[in-house]
């Protein structure tokens, strides 16, 4: 029987008001709401209001905002990064990676296998003969990209790579799966790309002032 | 109704198309087989015709269910399947099948298993006695109202032996909560019915529909100070007899994980969904017949205008879902004891007194005496909050 008052006077009610309507005192208050139920229809309302809007309303107006996606998509962002890809300038032979091995070190999970070619005489070529990654293994970090020397690995916006295999052959990725045309880097990487272009060619007039360029490897 | 003799014959035709079309069948039948076969057949196709009706309805109205609930959150509902995503139910239907039936080890397997078999007999056998158009009830029984409350009752058992059988203690905390509130809403429910039954002097279904014509078909309960009163009671008392929010205690996802169903997959739970949603369509279609006049109306076939009021309470009911969050345990029993049902049986007066005075002078009548009805039972019901306790040493 704790619900009926023992004692019914005004000053129970000013510390049921007190109690509940302190939060909200800032909030315009209309007598007609203080009618039992009508808290009810109030909200009754602002629901119906949503139904009804969703119907006509622009998405930054208050309507529907869902992205439909295989039909609708998000523009791509620059900063978007996913998985790692190789870049080669101009044809798919003249690949920017040298086979040095480092990211195949750096790599935390080690999802980066990659052997260097040889030539006929057995002297080993800067380039990779064998370049493997494991989509399945990778975590997505980025450290690839940043320890490259080269400028040749870069993380792609690629992401609808599902595959119903996970282990054999599902998410491997073989060198002539990874390369992608320095232009496609450009294409959604411009910022980078841009900046990579800059470098690039600010070493090599470099290079040209000097007379006699040392040996070794050139970028 | 002043019509044009052809367009009220198109509407005579229109209205019993249903109806004509069982007689051809049944013509056709009395000329091959003997007679025992067309009264067997009579009953064959009724009964096929609310057998087919009950699933279909139930997989159409998850579908608009999930439709509006997504509009009023602001988002599509499905759209995937099929145009409109008329199609999912069908998806659903497919899904519900291929899945694993899981049974817990120390469950009671019997009951476990019977339960929800059990729970659609009670939810096919109400539609026998829904009048879906003139003409059009499938069993025109004299009482068919007290058949319909008896039977609507009778839910509570499966789902008590589902909670009892899973032997999980949210699904019995479930059960319990279910038969705590279904007994309780019968009440109200009940007696809210009262003033209807009192001025229609019957208890038959299709005789409270034609004590509801008049003028244009209008005639309805609901336009009655008694009558609105009534169908308000009523409708609440439906919503919390068929577990929907805001009184969806027995299986509150959020405090007892599903309660009664927690235990059951694939169509076994397919099959506690079905229960629950032809009930809240028999529900919503006796609510319309009761106040909202049933299948009368003007110029619309009679069974258009029976689906379309049902239809607009089921959106109520979907709507009420879209807006309301759970009621506490005793705010839900203090709602039927305390404010219900001592309004039902004020309400009952205020049918006697209106049914004694004329129309003008008792809504006049009836307003003063809800308005007052109404204040003193909520200055009743006004929770009581302890004073807030000063420590004076605390400082």
């Amino acid at each position: 029987m704790t619900n009926f008052p023992s004692k019914r006077k005004s000053s129970g009610i000013k510390q049921w008001d007190h109690v509940y309507t302190s939060s909200v005192q800032n909030a315009p208050s209309h007598h007609w709401l203080k009618i039992f139920g009508a808290g009810a229809l109030k909200g009754m309302v602002v629901t119906l209001k949503n139904f009804v809007t969703s119907y006509f309303r622009k998405p930054d107006q208050g309507g529907i905002f869902t992205v439909q996606y295989p039909e609708e998509r998000y523009p791509e962002i620059e900063n978007y990064r996913n998985l790692p890809f190789l870049v080669y300038d101009g044809s798919p032979d003249k690949v920017r990676c040298v086979a040095c091995g480092i990211c195949e070190r750096e790599c935390p999970p080690k999802c980066i296998y990659i052997t260097m070619e040889t030539d006929v005489a057995g002297k080993p070529v800067r380039k990779p003969a064998v370049f493997d990654i494991d989509y399945a293994v990778c975590m997505n970090c980025g450290i690839c990209e940043e320890v490259c020397p080269f400028d040749s690995i870069f993380m792609d916006h690629v992401f609808e790579i599902a595959s119903p295999r996970r282990i054999d052959t599902g998410m491997i990725r073989h060198q002539e799966d990874l390369l992608k045309s320095s232009e496609y880097l450009q294409k959604i990487r411009p910022k980078t790309a841009t900046m990579i272009d800059e470098k690039k060619r600010a070493a090599e007039e470099k290079k040209k002032a000097v007379v006699k360029p040392p040996q070794g490897p050139t970028v | 109704m002043n019509m044009p003799p052809l367009l009220r014959d198109i509407e005579f035709a229109v209205d019993l198309s249903f109806v004509n079309a069982k007689g051809w069948i049944l013509d056709l039948l009395s000329h091959i087989v003997p007679d025992w076969v067309v009264v067997f057949a009579s009953i064959v196709i009724s009964g096929v015709a609310i057998l087919v009706l009950g699933p279909v309805i139930m997989m159409y109205l998850t579908l608009l269910e999930r439709k509006l609930i997504g509009r009023i959150q602001n988002r599509y509902g499905p759209n995937r399947v099929g145009i409109w995503g008329l199609l999912q139910p069908i998806a659903d239907g497919i899904k519900m099948f291929t899945k694993e039936d899981i049974v817990p080890v120390y469950a009671d397997k019997v009951i476990h298993c019977l339960a929800p078999i059990v729970i659609v007999i009670p939810a096919l056998m109400v539609f026998l006695v829904v009048p879906f158009g003139e003409r059009m009830t499938a069993v025109n029984l004299n009482i068919g109202l007290l058949y319909f409350i008896a039977v609507s009752s009778i839910t509570t058992i499966p789902i008590f032996m589902g909670s009892w059988g899973s032997r999980n203690k949210y699904s019995l905390l479930g059960g319990m909560r279910t038969a705590a509130q279904m007994i309780s809403y019968e009440v109200p429910m009940t007696l809210s019915v009262v003033p209807v039954i009192m001025m229609s002097q019957s208890l038959s279904t299709n005789k409270i529909v034609l004590s509801q014509s008049g003028s244009y078909d209008m005639n309805w309960f609901i336009f009655t100070p008694w009558g609105i009163v009534g169908f308000i009671i009523f409708f609440l008392c439906a919503v919390a007899e068929c577990n929907r929010p805001p009184f969806d205690l027995p299986e509150a996802e959020s405090e007892i994980i599903a309660g009664f169903h927690t235990e059951y997959s694939g169509m076994k739970f397919a099959l506690f969904y079905m229960a629950e949603y032809m009930n809240a369509f028999t529900l919503c279609g006796i609510a319309a017949t009761l106040f909202l006049g049933g299948w009368q109306g003007p110029f619309l076939p009679s069974w258009i205008w029976f689906l379309g009021k049902t239809f607009v309470l089921i959106c109520v009911m979907i709507w009420f879902r879209g807006t309301f969050p759970r009621f506490r345990v005793d705010q839900l029993m203090g709602f039927a004891w305390k404010f219900l049902l001592p309004l039902t049986l004020i309400n009952i007066l205020v049918a006697g007194l209106c049914h004694f005075i004329s129309e003008k002078t008792g809504w006049i009548y009836s307003f003063i005496i809800f308005s007052i009805s109404f204040w003193v039972l909520v200055r009743l019901n006004r929770p009581w909050m302890p004073e807030k306790r000063h420590y004076p040493l605390a400082n």
